[in-house]
């Protein structure tokens, strides 16, 4: 039988705020357990949770990137639950009125494009860390993570494939990195997913029970997940048997997927409104402001870089699709408006590969903007070829200086004398004479060995325009 | 209608309290005598209107993006009933 | 007449004039809480006391004291005190030493207050006559075997007992103005949001409200006019300037309009009590004010809506209570499971325990919207009905409790315990303010008379108990002993 995959995603992303969604305190990384744990978040008796302005900002700002109904209305709810990471027995989140209702969001995975849809976003606190094997007989419990404010982003079922599934959460990666809303920072968790995962016989119109796949850090994990899970549900309907809807947790070291401990039977999460909190109202102002602050989405900005530095599509598109990329770009192109296309060129060539090749984000590369775009200007400039420019680029990435710096004391610069070049021109010319001959009666080919010769002489110095120009006028 | 005993087993373990058989019973049927108290509210016509969860018609203030906390984990965590190095514990959890 | 007898008014200008020092003062207390047997006290903080008294003195000495300067109060153990333990009644929190103050707390500490110690009350507020207590019964100073009220009933008895000038109280259903009236006290439970619950044990969050508990009308608008305010820590705290509570005390009344509820004097009202509270509106009449019958016909359902929407709220709220980071955990846990079910089985009494499973039985799925949202809509109703009266009077009034304190032991059945309630529950729904006022004996208990306003509307609720007590001195009695 041929199945269809259906995926639907819940992104959790830790909001970068300074402070916590309901408190003062502090939102670090890395911190002493327990240090920027206030008694709001301990959930001392007596504490009262005050929302955070900027949480509101940031996730109407996804809403109004992703082109969904904010809800200038809405309101706060507790989900009940008991587990030693909820200091208050409960987590305050979202459930009727999210502040985010639906919106939409186009993905492309090659030549194709696809529309998925959002079906909200709300916000909610973050739970602290329980953390299983740091003491023999106990669980340890750091709360310094609970409160901090997350946006869950809840796709519709829209995805057909692992693929899909990653390509619509890189997307919605990059968007609230470039909303500058996350920092997106899978290893530490500030941007998570969970996949609902489910299969049907293809053209079934019913939804399969699916499962929630938990745990992922990775893109590359939520691909071999999903696949993973997609296979595991063949087998069992195949078989005969049925997809119990439970929650597995995927486990990345032994590549498997397995069910958490089943906690359906005590699953009723109590949801009712906060009575701390009152219903937040978004004034048409604050609306009206936050659109104004709305920084260039990737859509608009890869419509500049067509309309303004005449990229190719394509070109446009790879550089648009994380922000560190085309804030790259951007930051080369300062000095060097006439030479998009070969700015482009290499920070999709030379500097991509090297980046892969050392398995650094482009954070971290050795090789600056500014670095690179003076590299650029020197063969936008004719003082060295593009051949020798890719030298110059390994040796800055191994930090042996500038490009100015290292053109100079390797001897680099372009042969552009003229006199110099017929001198050897001549030479050539009158070493060879047999080929001379060839090129006389009509091979055109043979230029290429003359230039051969002209190169090796120069050591590779020799301007390669100014060279040809001669070489014809000579050889006529 | 009225909560079996089983049933107030079940509320009681949502509530993460858990009764001895004469406790069962005694609050079987105490809860049954206080939810027959709220059945009189089936009688009360409530189309329309909206439910209250707030005396007040005021709406959420928002506060500003400020750190304003301490590091007050010493005096947070002398009252608390288990401590590792900075760590509340609690007995190992099997996920 | 005894200094033990003075109001905070009549104390402050004896503090100020030298006649008594807060030291001699706080002693005078603390002695008489020693030797006291109403267990109206948790904690006894005698230490922390004398420092504050002396620091009081000092201040005194240098001419920079306000008027609450050097007073000493006895503070509800649902205040979170940095320092000094605050149990909220409760087993669960007897280790709980609070490592940071109640907003309240704050400031009663920057108006020189001195706190005697924590008051007596019902298991995290939950109780209406001080018997669900893990410190045990409070009992009333008119007569020992009688209950003080609750939840607030420490409280009450040391007011009542003279064994603090005053005392704070919290009210989610009647919980100040009830022990209040059995304690033949005065006491005021202000609008919702009016002062700040941050570092208030939380029991309904929708529906706690704090105030003062005194022995006038005059000594509680001076006691609120610190406690009020608003707090940016506390959501639900209104962003409203605090008037000063005792300017308007001494207006006239003439001319005030009086509404008295039918459903207020139905079925189930003592007759004596009733003749008392009558008695009290003559009172007025003859003091200028004009009596209306109104009507606030969703009034009944008060108690099934209150014992659902308080229960719903309560059992979130205790959640937190659970073992891990403060509070009582149980011997040798097996696991987590364990850790959970012992510690908060262990830890909580009868009647919390009830509540809390009231609330998760009305929220769990399937029964939310027959019991909490039917609750909250019903609510709604009912605080309509005040909008509709407030149209047409002033101010209502009514009795405060059916009957006069009862025995201690003698009710047993929580819904009887929980019908007692009728008079005092729709304010806290509709989040209004309202207060008790002492209006006579019957069966030689004190019988108190309710004053429910309108929104924001303490003063005027201050004023007219103030005039009150001007023609009138069942505010002055005490009982026979003292």
């Amino acid at each position: 039988m041929e199945w269809e995959t259906v995926i639907g995603l819940e992104i959790h992303a830790q909001l970068n705020t300074k402070s916590k969604i309901f408190s003062a305190a502090a939102t670090q990384y890395g911190a002493e357990p327990n240090s920027q744990a206030c008694a709001v978040d301990l959930g001392l008796p007596g504490v009262l949770p005050v929302l955070n302005k900027e949480v509101v900002s940031k996730a109407v700002k996804f809403g109004l990137a992703v082109d969904a109904h904010i809800n200038q209305r809405n309101v706060f709810d507790r989900k009940n639950y008991f587990y030693p990471d909820l200091p208050k027995g409960y987590q305050i989140s979202q459930l009727d009125w999210p502040i985010v209702g639906e919106g939409e969001i186009e993905i492309t995975l090659g030549d194709t494009t696809k529309v998925v849809g959002i079906t909200r976003a709300h916000l909610e606190e973050d739970a602290g860390k329980s953390i299983h094997d740091l003491y023999d007989d106990y669980t340890a419990v750091d709360l310094n993570r609970a409160g901090t404010p997350l946006l869950e982003i809840v796709s519709d079922p829209d995805m057909r494939s692992a693929k899909e599934a990653v390509a619509y959460a890189k997307k919605i990666h990059a968007l609230v990195q470039y909303l500058e809303i996350c920092d997106g920072n899978m290893q530490e968790g500030s941007f998570r997913c969970d996949a609902n995962v489910s299969i049907r016989p293809m053209g079934q119109e019913e939804l399969g029970t699916r499962a929630e796949l938990k745990n992922i850090n990775s893109f590359k994990f939520l691909e071999r997940a999903i696949n993973l899970e997609v296979e595991r549900q063949q087998d069992i309907l195949e078989e005969g048997g049925k997809v119990a809807q439970e929650t597995r947790l995927y486990d990345a070291v032994k590549h498997e997927t397995r069910s958490m401990r089943s906690k359906e039977e005590a699953n009723d999460y109590r949801y009712f409104p906060d009575p701390d909190l009152l219903p937040v109202e978004i004034s048409d102002e604050l609306m009206a402001q936050i659109k104004q602050e709305l920084p260039e989405l990737p859509q608009e900005k890869k419509a500049r870089f067509i309309a303004e530095f005449g990229l190719s599509e394509y070109d446009a598109d790879v550089l648009t699709s994380q922000k560190p990329m085309a804030d790259y770009f951007e930051k080369m192109i300062v000095n060097n408006a006439d030479h998009a296309k070969l700015c482009a060129n290499w920070i999709m060539g030379e500097l991509s590969a090297s980046l892969n090749k050392h398995q650094l984000e482009l954070v971290d590369a050795p090789i600056t903007a500014d670095d690179l775009s003076l590299l650029v200007n020197r063969i936008g400039d004719d003082t060295i070829s593009g051949k020798i420019a890719k030298d110059v680029f390994k040796a800055m990435w191994d930090g042996e200086g500038s490009a100015d710096e290292i053109i100079e004391a390797q001897g680099l610069k372009q042969m552009s004398d003229t006199g110099a070049i017929e001198a050897i021109v001549d030479e050539i010319i009158a070493n060879n004479a047999p080929q001379v001959a060839q090129f006389k009666s009509g091979n055109e080919k043979i230029l290429g060995f003359f230039v051969g010769q002209a190169m090796k002489a120069t050591q590779g110095k020799a301007n390669p325009k100014l060279l040809n120009e001669m070489l014809r006028a000579k050889l006529k | 209608m009225s909560l079996s005993e089983e049933q107030v087993g079940q509320i009681a373990y949502l509530a993460r309290l858990s009764l001895s058989n004469e406790a069962l019973k005694s609050n079987t049927k105490d809860l049954n005598s206080i939810l027959s108290l709220a059945e009189q509210l089936a009688q009360i016509d409530t189309d329309n209107i909206t439910p209250m969860a707030h005396p007040l018609h005021m709406t959420q203030r928002l506060r500003e993006d400020k750190v304003g906390e301490e590091d007050q984990s010493e005096s947070f965590q002398a009252i608390a009933p288990k401590i590792g190095k900075k760590h509340y514990l609690v007995p190992t959890v099997i996920e | 007449m005894s200094i033990h007898h003075k109001t905070i008014a009549q104390l402050s200008q004896g503090l100020s004039s030298g006649e008594f020092s807060s030291v001699e003062l706080t002693q005078h207390y603390l002695d008489r809480i020693n030797a006291s047997d109403l267990n109206a006290f948790i904690t006894v903080t005698d230490e922390f006391a004398m420092k504050q008294a002396q620091a009081a003195d000092d201040k005194i000495a240098k001419g920079v004291g306000g008027i609450l300067t050097g007073i000493p109060y006895a503070h509800k153990d649902i205040f979170c005190t940095n320092g000094v333990k605050t149990s909220a009644g409760s087993k669960m929190l007897d280790n709980f030493i609070s490592p940071y103050d109640a907003t309240v707390s704050h400031k009663l500490n920057q108006a020189d207050l001195v706190m005697l110690g924590k008051a007596n009350m019902d298991e995290f507020a939950m109780g209406s006559s001080n018997e669900n207590s893990y410190y045990g019964d409070v009992k009333n100073p008119w007569n020992v075997d009688k209950i003080p009220g609750g939840s607030s009933g420490g409280s009450a008895a040391a007011v009542a007992g003279r064994l603090a000038p005053f005392a704070t109280g919290t009210d989610t259903g009647g919980s100040i103005r009830q022990p209040s009236s059995l304690c033949g006290i005065t006491g005021l439970k202000p609008t919702y949001g009016r002062v700040s619950r941050y570092g208030m044990i939380a029991y309904a969050s929708s529906l706690d409200q704090a105030g003062p508990m005194t022995q006038t009308a005059e000594d509680a608008a001076l006691v609120l006019n610190v406690m009020a305010g608003f707090d940016e820590k506390d959501s639900t705290s209104a962003e409203r300037d605090v008037e000063d509570y005792t300017a308007s005390l001494n207006d006239s009344i003439k001319g005030l309009t009086i509404g008295l509820p039918k459903e207020f004097f139905s079925e189930g009202l003592d007759d004596e009590v009733a003749s008392q509270v009558m008695a009290a509106v003559k009172e007025f009449e003859a003091m200028g004010a004009t009596v209306k019958e109104v009507s606030l016909p969703n009034s009944a359902y008060a108690i099934p809506t209150y014992y659902i929407v308080a229960p719903c709220e309560c059992s979130s709220n205790l959640s937190r209570l659970d073992g891990v980071r403060y509070g009582y955990r149980c011997e040798d846990p097996k696991d987590l499971e364990d850790l959970y079910l012992r510690s908060r089985s262990e830890g909580f009494g009868e009647e919390v325990k009830r509540r809390i499973m009231i609330g998760a039985y009305a929220l769990s799925a399937g029964y939310y919207d027959a019991y909490y949202l039917k609750a909250q809509k019903t609510r709604h109703l009912i605080s309509e009905d005040f909008k509709k009266a407030f149209k047409e009077v002033d101010v209502i009034m009514g009795p405060v409790s059916p009957t006069t304190a009862f025995d201690l032991g003698s009710v047993k059945d929580p819904v009887s315990m929980y019908l007692a309630d009728i008079y005092t529950l729709s304010a806290n729904l509709a989040g209004l303010p309202g207060m008790s006022i002492p209006a006579g004996f019957a069966q030689k208990l004190p019988v108190g008379l309710q004053l429910i306003g309108n929104y924001w509307s303490e003063s005027k609720l201050l004023n007219i108990a103030h005039q009150f007590q001007q023609q009138t001195d069942w505010h002055t009695q005490a009982p026979q002993e003292l």
